[in-house]
């Protein structure tokens, strides 16, 4: 009881939430499963995980755009405080009214609370200053470079004086430098106690960022998104890249973000969603693949290496690494072990073999190891014309999962059999056939 | 009329119109049958009134040029009048379909064959009903032109706007949503302005091709009544009945002088304003300019006008009404039931509107004359299809020479849409005295004149396609020096063709109408006449016969709607998937 009360106030409480996405009848997609969470005063927390981990859904129905399926979201706002109320959020695309300028952009949260003009146009530019933007007051979004309009971004959502501040990958559509110098400028306006923000709640895709920010880090699994770790992260603020015990920390989350939930076997799937006909395939070109091979077997890596230096030296997120790992993985190229990826001996082999050879292993994998690849394959040698609709593999696929997912795999087991020459597929009308197979 | 798209198309909204429907659904038959009845029992209902269609003996339009620019002013009136009309019926109609699944269903498909069918045989129809709601009063001739513009104008606007609505950008949605704006500041803030570039562009065309309609709508003839009421085309009627061709040269010049002011004062300062909401976040490298609109903002007079527009609107006392929220009815059982009980509705409405078609054709009319109707739309079909080809042949290779020439695009492009707006009936007058004058076949030599007004769409559509051909590509061309057949065949056919198809299909839509005018034309007392559609259409409306006025715009209707279904929107659909050019 008394530990209870020495923790600051939860301004945030998340119980039990489910989302699924899809017709209410039907098996529908379970983005969320069982999400619990609890954001208290003074703190930042970060909800890390890969695409389609369901950490989006978990803010926007923390922000109110999305009532999840079942589960217990509340908001409050800390006892006894006049300044600061409610949610306000930060978007990955910025999400700026283009026929807006900087200055009408950020009072549109004061103008739909029915702030007076003057008001508004005082607090907008205390905001804009506060942020960095003096003297852009009248430019319009399209003027701007990537990082400023994100700072537009940002003070739009501090001009409400929201007590918990929701950032939704914020600064992965900017480039490494601009986005280096905005977490900078905000963790700095943080730590200085500027903003009326009492939290922030940051989703994002980079295990770096993550552990540059937060203070508590949040590991979500795909399919459904379920936490799967919880890693407070007690270095002291600022932190460095290069600090071993951040090296460490960052090493720690690619293993866990790789680890296999408890009780299920040997990776069939090499960690992709589903199993067999139903496994969804991530679109990865061939030449990515080849690229990867290549690269592991090269000097200084030959054969296996560290995920994190890995992602590093290929300048790759965790979210663009990992599925080309699991790709590799599945058909047989490389192994995955908790942090390490090794080359299996067929992708040695293909890594010093000519292009013709290189597509005669990489059919055979396909074929051996990706089940709807072989599927397709059989189908058309079974037939007598050697030929078959899409449609009718997309449809089946469809039973298994969502309607993008399925173009996504579509798009990959296309890509893949025609590089390997194992079947031919035609855009026109949308068919496959074995016109010019190996 | 059908204007599908911008001048600088937007790929995606052509992929979207291309894969909305190509296939005819069912919901398009059940919008055709309910217009259909819908347009019987308007008939049926003005006809009970038992109108006498007074007459009012010309309205005092005399062929004094001193009188000219009354004149002028009193059509450019109507213009604008229809324009308003056409703007409300778009913000209340297409933010309907928007907003309600139910009447997206039925409202969609109708304005898709609204925009396609062509309007002017349905005249007598509008003026049957307005006299008939304003007894011997000129108030109802002026409303039933207007609302012929009207109905020449609204749908592609409303359709515009609702596919807007549809595509709003999803992160702004949340913004909104997230911030709480009220369902107006949404509309004025992320709706209005977002849908503003493709509305302003239909609203322009509109107006161009409205043009046309003013000079038809003022002078009608029903029966035995003609309806005139003051206006260049009322002016231009008088002349043809007098034979003096000095007049209609004063209306040509009139109406010139009225367009050229709309295209310098209005479409063009427009048109720029409206691309400062074009939504993408990087500066263009291309805006369209208007010397109007820069004076306007060099001279601050919009500010000086709006300030004061501004203070009285910050003014105006704003009730803070309480936020309502959409009531959840029931689950997704209750859902089910009502769109049930919505199929019901629309089920009984269409049997209605069966009903009512049926009974008042099989009461005035037989079989035979329903396949005479077919026959002459073939006719009136086929020389649609010449004309568009001849046209095709003619101003394809001119339009890619000029567009391929960024100093001559520059100039011939606002020539183009300036000749595109201009109601070509003006000029009827001048080919009739020709074809009088050499004894032609009527049934040939008509037949140009239906292409006339509506060949400027082609020819503006490819300058725009053939100048937006990448430099890159010409520069391949160059390099590996393609043969002149290799080159139009595998570069700049392809690279065109999109536009081209836009451009074809709106003068396609626009012959139709024109077939209405063109295939009878009188000049004083002699009458030429072309066998066709057309001719049917406009002999029983000069004859007051409403069932075959009626029968001949369903069989027109018809052949506009399956031609946009098989030939245009294939075609749009194969141009979006495969010659999408970026």
């Amino acid at each position: 009881m008394s530990l209870a009360m020495e923790l600051p106030a939860a301004l945030v409480e998340v119980e039990g939430l489910k989302h699924i996405y899809g017709k209410s009848a039907g098996p529908g997609l379970v983005v969320l499963d069982d999400v619990n969470l609890t954001l208290r005063s003074g703190e930042i927390v970060g909800l890390l995980g890969r695409s389609g981990s369901g950490k989006s859904t978990l803010l926007r129905s923390i922000a109110g755009l999305i009532t999840p399926t079942s589960g217990r979201v509340e908001v409050n706002d800390l006892p006894d405080d006049t300044t600061a109320h409610g949610v306000a959020m930060v978007f990955q695309t910025f999400a700026l009214f283009p026929w807006l300028t900087v200055q009408k952009n950020v009072e549109l949260g004061l103008e739909a609370k029915g702030v007076n003009a003057a008001e508004r146009r005082k607090r907008s530019l205390a905001a804009i200053d506060l942020i960095g933007l003096d003297g852009f007051e009248n430019a319009y979004p399209k003027e701007l470079s990537g990082g400023m309009r994100q700072r537009v971004g940002l003070a739009r959502a501090l001009v409400v004086q929201p007590s918990i501040l929701l950032m939704d990958e914020p600064f992965s559509a900017l480039d490494v430098l601009t986005a280096e110098t905005l977490r900078t400028d905000l963790l700095d306006l943080w730590a200085e106690g500027r903003m009326p923000i009492r939290a922030i709640l940051l989703v994002t895709h980079n295990i770096e960022e993550a552990v540059l920010m937060c203070d508590r880090i949040l590991v979500f699994s795909s399919n459904p998104g379920r936490v799967i770790a919880e890693i407070k992260v007690d270095l002291p603020q600022p932190r460095k890249r290069l600090d071993p015990a951040f090296r460490a920390l960052v090493d720690d989350i690619y293993a866990r973000m790789t680890a296999r939930p408890k009780g299920q076997a040997a990776p069939t799937g090499g960690g992709l969603p589903g199993t067999g006909l139903g496994m969804a395939l991530p679109h990865i070109s061939t030449n990515e693949l080849a690229g990867m091979i290549e690269n592991l077997a090269a000097a200084p890596n030959n054969g296996s290496a560290d995920l994190a230096d890995l992602a590093r030296e290929a300048q790759l997120e965790a979210d663009e690494l990992l599925p080309i790992a699991e790709t590799l993985q599945l058909m047989r190229f490389a192994e995955i072990d908790g942090r390490t990826i090794r080359l299996t001996a067929v992708a040695r082999r293909y890594a010093d073999a000519d292009v013709d050879e290189r597509k005669q292993i990489f059919a055979r994998q396909l074929l051996a190891y990706v089940p709807l690849a072989a599927h397709i394959r059989r189908v058309l040698d079974d037939r007598a014309s050697h030929q078959a609709p899409a449609s009718r593999f997309r449809d089946e696929l469809e039973d298994f999962m969502s309607e993008p997912r399925a173009d996504d795999t579509m798009s990959a087991v296309v890509s893949w059999g025609r590089y390997a020459e194992v079947f031919a597929y035609h855009d026109d009308d949308d068919r496959f056939s074995l016109d010019n197979p190996a | 009329m059908v204007f599908l798209s911008s001048e600088r198309m937007n790929p995606g909204l052509l992929a979207r119109f291309a894969r909305r429907r190509l296939a005819p659904n069912r919901f398009d038959l059940v919008a055709f049958l309910l217009l259909g009845g819908l347009a019987v029992v308007v008939l049926h209902g003005a006809r009970q009134m038992n109108l006498p269609i007074s007459h009012l003996p010309n309205a005092g339009v005399t062929l004094d040029p001193r009188r000219l620019p009354e004149y002028a002013l009193r059509s450019t009136l109507r213009m604008f009048a229809a324009i308003a009309a056409s703007l409300l019926f778009t913000f209340v109609v297409a933010t309907l379909a928007a907003k309600s699944r139910k009447a997206e269903l039925i409202i969609i498909p109708a304005l898709d064959i609204l925009q396609s069918i062509p309007v002017l045989g349905f005249m007598t129809f509008t003026l049957a009903f307005f006299m008939g709601l304003f007894p011997g009063n000129e108030l109802g001739e002026e409303l039933a032109s207007i609302f012929m513009v009207f109905t020449a104008q609204a749908w592609n606007m409303a359709f515009s706007f609702y596919q807007s609505l549809r595509t709003l950008p999803e992160d702004l949605i949340d913004v909104s949503q997230q911030f709480g704006l009220s369902p107006w500041q949404k509309f004025r803030r992320l709706e209005l302005p977002f849908a503003t570039p493709a509305l302003v562009w239909n609203t322009m065309m509109s107006m161009s091709g409205g043009w046309f309609f003013v000079v038809a709508s003022e002078a009608m003839q029903v029966g035995n009544n003609t309806v005139v009421i003051p206006g260049i085309g009322s002016w231009l009627a008088l002349a043809t009945q007098r034979q003096d061709l000095g007049a209609v040269a004063w209306a040509v010049g009139a109406m010139a002088v009225v367009i050229l002011l709309y295209d310098q004062l209005l479409f063009r300062p427009v048109v720029a304003w409206a691309d400062k909401f074009r939504f993408e976040q990087t500066a263009s490298e291309e805006e369209p300019g208007s010397w109007f609109y820069d004076l306007l903002r060099r001279t601050r007079l919009l500010r000086r006008v709006g300030r004061p527009l501004a203070w009285l609107a910050a003014r105006v006392p704003r009730p803070a009404l309480p936020r309502l929220r959409a009531p959840v009815i029931g689950g997704p059982e209750t859902g089910r039931w009502l769109d049930r009980a919505w199929a019901v509705v629309v089920a009984i409405g269409v049997a209605w509107a069966v009903l009512a078609i049926v009974r008042y054709l099989a009461a005035n009319l037989s079989l035979k004359d329903a396949l005479t109707v077919f026959g002459l739309g073939f006719i009136t079909l086929f020389r649609v299809l010449v004309l568009i080809a001849v046209a095709t042949v003619i101003w394809v290779p001119i339009g890619v020479w000029i567009g391929m020439r960024p100093a001559w695009s520059q100039r011939v492009q606002p020539i183009a849409q300036f000749l595109a707006a201009f109601p070509v009936n003006l000029l009827y007058p001048f080919a009739v005295m020709g074809i009088v004058g050499f004894r032609l076949d009527p049934n040939i030599w008509l037949s140009p004149l239906i292409i006339l007004g509506t060949q400027w769409y082609i020819v503006f559509n490819v300058i725009a396609g053939a100048s937006a051909l990448p430099n890159d590509l010409k520069e391949v061309a160059g390099i590996f020096h393609l043969r002149s057949w290799q080159r139009w065949r595998d570069f700049i056919l392809p690279g065109i063709f999109p536009y081209y198809v836009t451009g074809a299909l709106t003068a396609s839509g626009g012959s139709w109408n024109a077939s209405v005018v063109v295939e009878v034309i009188n000049w004083g007392q002699t009458k030429l006449q072309a066998a066709g559609l057309g001719a049917y259409i406009q002999n029983a409306t000069t004859a007051g016969d409403f069932a075959r006025v009626a029968l001949g715009m369903t069989v027109m209707s018809i052949f506009v709607i399956v031609l946009n279904r098989t030939l245009w929107r294939p075609l749009y659909g194969y141009a979006a998937d495969n010659l999408r050019l970026n």
